[in-house]
């Protein structure tokens, strides 16, 4: 395993609720026990659909939602910092190395900033440039990357479209020269032919700077055309993680394979095998007990409604967590005890 | 890019866009401002009511006190200048000279004469009663007639011009509502800035507070105060008092209003963008939640503003407030409750038309800038 | 051919703006046959959900529709013409009568403060002379259709009650209960979640097949259209540039805009093949491209043809319809050594 810039270990992000006075509080468990590595210079893929947790763990990366349990430690080489206890001072120099792309192109940008400001931003708050002469030329630097037509830093967002939006939001991740950088549903607001044009600028990017991406992403083709290694999560917890090619030509957990059958096939003649899921996802708040996927699964026995399974090593970096996968993987048509 | 239409149009074009790509904010709210006629003609008339008010001295004839008024016209008609009558036509403007006498007929009661062959004719740039402006005395008006005086808006029951006292008033109003506003929104942003970028704990309780000072009754506090203030306090300290009273006064509405935009504000991703960056409260308050809510807040402050002027001229208008030789609109419609000038001296409401022309252009303006501060409003998909 | 359910011709529309007349739609023409799913394909700016309220009278006041533009739809041995319904009234046909409309954000097309089944049967009642206790009886049947479990309790709640799923079977059930024969559904799974949207694809498809709907399904992903519609019309910048059956213009595109979206799509049976985007970017409504709309990014433009002519439907010999001047040449060229 090559050296992992981001490491955690049963990372958990809980929200209180509003609860009775006295007793238990209850809980949003929006991330609960999720361990995974991100190699150096990888493009990691985080895939979930809504309530899965994947945002708030992006986030909680980043220290932009709080680490209620659990380690997370971050080495790029240079440092070594340990998310949940970091002090102010380590934080002030983790935010230079760590960075955050948006969803919404149009919410992310300020409207009343120029382009220009918009990407200087930050290397005015964190005092990386002396001089403005200086920040210009960064800023310049960083546009003509991200394919940013120099005269345009003088107009505002308004004056722009999804596409170019994003790329601006790209372009403002990246001025301060990050290791890492977490991109949080990135494309999933552009249309298709737009999307494949930033998909094609971030990997660029990364061979070109040497960053390691998180990729946060609903949608498996994407990630699957991107990313080298893939995480699946449902409900705030792990529930597959492999290399791509391994997890889409092997799927071992049942809500992986659900999910990839339900990616429409492009063929009209070919519908692929549609598992369908029935039902609808649990809610965070009143999470079922046991395995998270059982009031789904058509594989689900006693056993899965009463202890949750854990993250089982297959070897060559895949893991699933699920109790029957070693049964369903020799023989697929098992159904529910 | 191409483009079969001649080069002139392409250029002509790209200008203008190339013009609305990089206009700021201010920018876009004033050409989306200037395209709204009553708003414009609203802000003209502004304009013009606030500068008559700051040069009133100069402008009017009289001292719009007692110093200045005529005692042998007392409760007189208006003067109305003419150019032509029976007698023929002169390129100088004139009045005609009224006489007063006791007459039988009316039982000894003053009667008005008008006699038009005695001419009273209009000189400008006169030298007339001391005034100061800016700290230095002057003595020279707009206009003034010959003989005697002339009262354009006619005089009130000590014989005071109305006209004098008229763009006096306005003056007076508009420094009571600037100092009253100026007061509310400072204590506005602070209060509502505080509550609506903390959230929290904190917002609950100043939130508790506000509502407090909202549910003080107006008329029952000024009673209060009136009660209070006492006689020995000059003029100009009893104004300055009840401007800043009104301005404690009014803030609630406004800092509920800076809150709300900042709850909202502060939640918008290109905020977190920025905290990503470990940038500070003030760095995040300055860069980008001043800036969205700047129009919204001048929109606001100018609507505040004809509130403020209505609020003093009822005080004053029910005695709480302002009072002679101070003059504001409420003081000068003091004296208006006597139905023998409801009867007979109509002339006594002619401010109240400047009064009414004032307050609604401050809405227009206000209005028009609300339309047009939103200009970021249709650029999402 | 039968009669056409719905049958657009030359639809143009432009949008009064301060900026001047904004072409939106530019001489549109298709037909729907009745139980046919069509789909309207196209990225943002295309024109594609403002062609597809035209067919409802739902554009705002400022939309400036051409007179040749004629929009006909034929129910019940009638033949409407659509823009002719000026009253309100005689509107109610093409609004939730004949016609039914079904949104992206479920949640911006329920009113907040009425409970859903107060909504449904309010739809019912507008459009027949049934009881209320009727209408409620068939509004709680198609929820249950819909799969909405424990229909008869769901039917007094709210909208932000239900979840993005759920409120979308809800609005497929609102939209259906008044037995329409075309169903506009403007990208109404694209704010689902994947499984989500698969379930919500079955029920459409199942529900064509029972009530013999047709519909009219906008979206921009090619692969529920290519699960769903028996026919794709594409369109680009207002103008439509190509029309056929769903196997023919997923695998045989003549277009190369078409050719463009295709292969700009990631396929997960493909990992290899790179994304490749369309080049540039689509141009703004106010820079309209003369000739050819497309011409300013295609890669096998002509040159001046193409900036200069604007090209004409014409049929291949597969029944495949496109706009566009290379295939226009290749098609003779195949009809001269024929």
């Amino acid at each position: 395993m090559s050296d992992s810039i981001i490491s955690t270990d049963d990372l958990s992000v809980h929200f209180p609720l509003k609860g009775p006075l006295f007793g238990e509080q209850p809980v949003v468990r929006a991330v609960e026990g999720v361990s995974v590595d991100i190699g150096k210079g990888s493009f990691y893929g985080l895939v979930g659909e809504s309530g899965s947790g994947k945002t708030t763990f992006g986030r909680a990366l980043l220290r932009a939602a709080p680490i209620t349990r659990g380690s997370a430690i971050y080495n790029d080489g240079e440092v070594k910092y340990d998310l949940p206890t970091m002090n102010k001072q380590a934080l002030t120099d983790y935010r230079k190395r760590a960075q955050l792309i948006f969803q919404d192109p149009y919410a992310a940008l300020s409207p009343r900033m120029t382009v220009r400001d918009i990407i200087a931003e930050p290397l005015e708050v964190m005092g990386l440039t002396k001089t403005r002469e200086e920040t210009d030329e960064r800023v310049r630097e960083i546009a003509a990357k991200c394919r940013i037509n120099l005269e345009h830093l003088r107009r505002f967002p308004h004056a722009f479209s999804g596409g170019q939006r994003q790329r601006i939001s790209i372009a403002r991740a990246l001025v301060s020269k990050p290791n890492f950088i977490v991109a949080d549903e990135s494309v999933a607001a552009l249309d298709v032919s737009i999307q494949a044009d930033v998909l094609n600028l971030l990997k660029s990017i990364q061979k070109d700077m040497g960053l390691t991406f998180l990729f946060i992403s609903h949608d498996l083709s994407v990630v699957a055309h991107t990313c080298d290694h893939v995480a699946v999560m449902y409900l705030g917890r792990l529930v597959e993680t492999a290399p791509t090619r391994e997890l889409f030509t092997n799927p071992r957990h049942p809500y992986t394979k659900a999910l990839l059958s339900a990616i429409p096939s492009l063929d009209p003649d070919n519908p692929g095998n549609p598992l369908k899921l029935e039902g609808e996802i649990p809610s965070p708040t009143n999470p079922p007990p046991g395995c998270k996927f059982q009031t789904r699964c058509r594989y689900a026995i006693d056993l899965c409604r009463k202890e949750e399974p854990k993250l089982d090593k297959l070897g060559a970096e895949h893991d699933v967590a699920c109790h029957r996968w070693r049964e369903l993987a020799d023989n697929p048509q098992i159904s529910a005890a | 890019m191409t483009n079969t239409t001649t080069n002139g149009d392409v250029n002509v074009d790209q200008k203008r866009k190339e013009a609305y790509f990089t206009a700021g904010q201010g920018q876009l709210i004033w050409a989306r401002f200037k395209k709204q006629t009553a708003a414009m003609v609203g802000a003209g008339i502004l304009i013009v009511l606030i500068l008559a008010g700051i040069f009133a001295p100069f402008l009017t004839p009289y001292d719009p006190t007692i110093d200045g008024r005529n005692k042998d016209y007392v409760y007189g008609a208006p003067n109305v200048p003419k150019f032509c009558d029976d007698n023929g036509c002169s390129f100088r403007p004139f009045v005609y000279t009224f006489n007063r006498t006791r007459s039988i007929a009316t039982n000894f009661r003053w009667v008005t004469e008008v006699d038009k062959d005695a001419r009273r004719y209009l000189t400008f740039l006169p030298e007339g009663d001391k005034y100061k402006f800016l700290g230095m005395n002057f003595t020279t008006h707009l206009f003034g007639v010959d003989t005697g005086k002339i009262h354009l808006f006619g005089t009130d029951s000590t014989g005071k011009d109305i006209f004098s006292r008229t763009f006096h008033a306005i003056n007076t109003s508009l420094a009571v509502g600037t100092i009253g506003v100026f007061i509310a929104f400072v204590l506005a942003l602070i209060i509502g800035g505080i509550s609506g970028y903390y959230g929290g704990w904190i917002d609950s309780a100043l939130q508790m507070m506000t509502d407090t000072v909202r549910t003080i009754p107006a008329i029952p506090l000024f009673m209060a105060l009136a009660a209070f203030m006492p006689d020995t306090w000059s003029s100009e300290t009893r104004f300055l008092f009840i401007s800043m009273i009104l301005g404690f006064v009014g803030w609630p509405t406004l800092a509920r209003r800076v809150r709300t935009h900042l709850l909202t504000e502060r939640n918008q991703e290109y905020v977190l963008a920025a905290q990503l960056c470990g940038a500070s409260a003030g760095h995040v308050i300055r860069r980008h939640l001043l800036p969205s809510f700047t129009s919204y807040i001048i929109v606001d402050l100018i609507i505040s503003f004809p509130y403020m002027v209505l609020s003093e001229t009822a005080l004053s208008f029910i005695g709480l407030g302002l009072k002679d030789p101070v003059n504001s609109l409420g003081v000068m419609l003091q004296n208006v409750t006597d139905p023998d000038v409801l009867l007979n001296y109509q002339w006594h409401f002619i401010p109240v038309l400047f009064f009414i022309t004032l307050v609604l252009a401050f809405v227009f303006v206000g209005d028009g800038l609300r339309d047009a501060a939103d200009p970021y409003a249709d650029t999402k998909k | 051919m039968s009669t056409p359910l719905i049958s657009v011709k030359d639809l143009t529309l432009s949008f009064r703006t301060d900026e001047g007349l904004v072409k939106a739609v530019d001489h549109v023409s298709f037909d729907i046959a009745p139980g046919e799913v069509m789909g309207l394909v196209g990225e943002s700016g295309s024109g594609k959900s403002v062609t597809a309220k035209s067919l409802m009278l739902l554009n705002p006041d400022n939309a400036v529709y051409d007179p040749k533009s004629s929009i006909t739809l034929n129910v019940d041995d009638q033949s409407i013409d659509v823009f002719s319904l000026k009253k309100p009234k005689e509107q109610m046909v093409i609004r939730g009568g004949a016609i039914s409309m079904i949104f992206q954000e479920p949640m911006a097309s329920f009113a907040p403060a009425i409970s859903i089944g107060d909504q449904m049967v309010e739809q019912l009642m507008i459009h027949s002379t049934m009881t209320q206790s009727r209408a409620k009886e068939i509004s709680i049947e198609m929820l249950t259709r819909v799969g909405i479990p424990d229909p008869a309790q769901r039917f007094s709640q709210y909208a932000f009650e239900f979840s993005g799923g759920m409120r979308q079977r809800a609005m497929v059930a609102m939209a259906l209960s008044t037995k329409p024969k075309l169903l506009i559904a403007d990208e109404p799974t694209t704010a689902l979640d994947v499984t989500i949207q698969a379930q919500v694809i079955d029920l459409m498809k199942d529900l064509v097949k029972e009530f013999h709907m047709a519909i009219l399904f906008i979206t921009h992903d090619l692969g529920v259209i290519a699960q769903t519609a028996d026919q794709v019309a594409v369109m680009y910048l207002g103008k439509l540039i190509e029309k056929g059956s769903v196997r023919q213009v997923l695998r045989n595109p003549q277009h190369p805009y078409t050719r463009g979206l295709l292969d700009a799509l990631p396929r997960l049976d493909d990992l290899d093949t790179p994304l490749k985007p369309v080049a540039g970017d689509i141009p703004s409504p106010l820079d309209r491209p003369p000739g050819c709309v497309f011409h300013t990014r295609c890669p096998v433009s002509l040159g001046s043809e193409c900036e200069t002519i604007i090209p004409e439907f014409i049929t291949n010999k597969d029944g495949q319809q496109v706009a566009c001047l290379l295939a226009e040449k290749d098609a003779q060229k195949e009809e001269a050594e024929a």
